[in-house]
């Protein structure tokens, strides 16, 4: 009983310190660049997404739909044994493919961005698939093939959008606005947070993350994909099918990442394909929100909204003349902190043992005397 | 004749870069550590490097100038890339983890300090270290207008880190001693060598080079640093994997990805390819594509270091 308690504490704990460690190097960084107005500039971080009540609320939900899913979708591999680095490919790809139903097939009618949606799971899917396929027939790392695919799948959809007419936006070097019916409905949240832009986007991530967890802990078809990712040889011994498993593992990652971009670009909130050849960033902030998250879905829901609440407060940052990107720093030295995990884990389980023998030596010395 | 020059002087600019970058990732892999944190190290090279020249602009000799930068750029990457040596020596670290951490850590950081520094997040700097034509040197003929005419002194040192990484992975002790690591360290170990002071010495490497690599490439390409090296450290490690871990191979490799570069940025200037009407993100998506084939055919029995990514742990010998 007592080692497996120890397991799930000190993960939340390194999780912890890491955040922790990450907030201080943000303050220190602040002080070093302007002492006065550090501290106010901090506050702000911390609060600043509720400066505007509920609309900064709805603010955060909406920032945090694209990131929990690519969180979810690196941890979901993980948890697979994978390590899904292919999210900012998938993630363009899955947007295109919404942006493109989004524009092009307009006769849909009330089904249009339930299609569109589909379109760029399926993108999503095959992006992921292809890593898959090498790892599981050509033994390739996933890792690389991931990388590669990112670049390809970036290149591909500028230059799609970029020489295909009913795409591009000439003028603003982007892709158009889709049609108003492919935009996600409000589902009534526009109500409870007036003025932001959430949209049903975030309980379209929030329901993945549900499904995620019972295919993950409740399926054997999840049990495989856990096991294959624990010891693919024994797995195989014991007839799982481990090339299978791999395969839809990336898959499902791959689907996964691909739905964020749908939702991104289905906002209804401007956001367009900008024709710029840089990897899209809501991919690889997906990996910090997994391994915040512990790679557990319910955990990537939590670090995809605390790193979104992050960011909604570091908007107001500007006041003080800080620049955004103190959030990026703190970010990154939270999950370099969190890539302690290990050491963490040693230390704490180490300080425990130590009480325990105190404990039991007292005990022994209570009872000999 | 004057396309070839072109194209070939262009190839260098793109060639030289990824090439430092890939040897140096070479040493770090060799020694067992997996580096994905080059483009964040390039980054940050670059970073320290620019900003020297953009303070000392006109001041001083250009070629002397980009000489102290070039030493900059490397220290910074050097320093940088200790961090991602503790966590994953040290502390024992998921290596993929900490370098993506790195990644993430090096653009935004460059752009805070640019913004405090002077305002904007661009560092804009004067170009005065092409050298049109080397003395002597430049008037040999084919030769001269291939390597030395259009040329900056950071490809000669490229060539030289060339020459001098193969002869120090292959004719040295220092150079057994650390490929012994990648590929076995318990055994290495046994035998008395210092495994962790080897990997910090891969990582070491891949950092200063790293750095080096990511001033050479944004010198020759542009007038302002934007914070990004567009990709180069992730290109890099296909490079690294194209050329099978070894020095030859790598340099091969980025020579072939450079090609590709430079016809990409540059196939409207040259009759031929502009009349064939590809576009150039076909350019910019081969590289990827053939690395991705590449990888199909050699997977089964790569060459990669043996025991890289896995932390070397004594008590498990």
């Amino acid at each position: 009983m007592k080692p497996k308690q120890i397991k799930d504490h000190t993960g939340i704990l390194s999780s912890i310190f890491a955040i922790v460690l990450g907030l201080i190097v943000g303050l220190i960084i602040l002080f070093l660049c302007n002492p006065k107005q550090a501290l106010p500039g901090f506050a702000t971080i911390l609060s600043g997404a509720f400066t505007h009540g509920a609309k900064g609320v709805g603010q955060v939900f909406y920032y945090a739909t694209p990131i929990i899913l690519t969180g979810l979708s690196v941890g979901f591999a993980f948890k697979t044994g994978l390590f899904n680095i292919g999210t900012p490919g998938q993630f363009i790809m899955g947007g295109f493919g919404a942006v493109y139903v989004g524009i092009l097939w307009t006769s849909l009618g009330p089904a249009h961005w339930i299609v569109a949606l589909l379109a760029s799971v399926i993108l999503g899917a095959v992006w992921g698939l292809v890593p898959g396929l090498l790892k599981a027939y050509f033994n390739v790392n996933e890792v690389i093939a991931s990388i590669m695919m990112n670049y390809i799948g970036m290149y591909l959809v500028n230059w799609i959008v970029k020489s295909y007419k009913p795409l591009f936006n000439n003028l603003r070097n982007e892709s158009r606005n889709v049609a108003a019916t492919a935009n996600i409905p409000k589902m009534g949240l526009d109500k409870i947070f007036p003025g932001s832009s959430v949209n049903g986007g975030i309980l379209i991530a929030i329901l993945t993350v549900i499904v995620i967890w019972l295919l993950l802990n409740k399926t054997t078809f999840g049990y495989e994909l856990k096991a294959v990712g624990f010891n693919r040889d024994a797995s195989k011994y014991a007839g799982i099918n481990e090339k299978k498993s791999i395969i839809l593992s990336m898959v499902i990652a791959g689907a996964i990442a691909g739905l964020a971009g749908g939702l991104l670009y289905l906002a209804g909130t401007g956001k367009h394909i900008e024709i710029k050849d840089v990897l899209a960033s809501e991919g690889f902030t997906g990996i910090s929100v997994a391994l915040l998250g512990l790679s557990n879905p319910i955990g990537v829901l939590f670090s995809g909204i605390f790193i979104a609440y992050l960011t909604a407060g570091g908007f107001y940052l500007q006041l003080f003349e800080f620049s955004t990107e103190i959030i990026d720093i703190i970010v990154a030295v939270i999950i370099y902190f969190s890539a302690f995990a290990l050491m963490v884990k040693i230390i704490l389980s180490k300080i425990h043992k130590q009480k325990g023998e105190k404990a039991e030596a007292a005990k022994e010395g209570g009872t000999k005397s | 004749m004057s396309v070839v020059y072109f194209i070939f002087q262009q190839t260098m600019y793109f060639m030289i870069p990824l090439m430092i970058v890939a040897l140096g990732a070479m040493f770090s892999e060799r020694s067992g550590i997996i580096n994905i944190a080059l483009e964040g190290i390039m980054t940050m090279g670059a970073f320290t490097g620019i900003l020297f020249i953009h303070f000392t602009g006109g001041s001083m000799n250009g070629q002397f100038q980009l000489i102290v930068a070039v030493l900059i750029s490397m220290v910074t990457g050097m320093v940088f890339s200790l961090f991602h040596a503790y966590a994953s020596i040290n502390m024992k670290s998921n290596q993929v983890i900490s370098g993506t951490a790195l990644n993430m850590f090096a653009p935004a950081f460059a752009i805070f300090v640019a913004r405090v520094i002077q305002g904007v997040q661009q560092v804009q700097f004067n170009n005065t270290f092409r050298i049109t034509s080397v003395p002597f040197l430049g008037k040999i003929p084919f030769f001269g207008p291939l390597l030395f005419q259009n040329a900056y002194i950071t490809t000669y040192i490229g060539i030289a880190i060339f020459l001098l990484s193969t002869i120090v992975l292959y004719k040295t002790r220092f150079g057994l001693r650390l490929r012994s690591c990648g590929e076995h360290p318990q055994a290495a170990d046994s035998a008395g060598i210092n495994v962790y002071r080897m990997q910090y010495a891969g990582v070491m490497i891949s950092g200063a080079l790293g750095g080096l690599g990511g001033l050479v490439f944004v010198v020759p390409t542009s007038t302002n640093f934007n914070a990004d090296v567009a990709g180069y450290g992730f290109l890099a490690l296909a490079v690294l994997i194209f050329g099978q871990w070894k020095p030859v191979n790598i340099m091969l490799a980025s020579l072939f990805f450079g090609l590709m570069k430079a016809i990409a940025s540059a196939y409207s200037g040259i009759p031929f390819l502009s009349s064939l009407g590809i576009p150039s993100y076909f350019y910019k998506m081969v590289p990827y594509i053939i690395t991705l084939i590449v990888l199909i055919f050699t997977s089964r029995n790569s060459q990669a270091p043996k025991a890289e990514g896995i932390p070397y742990d004594k008590g498990q010998r």
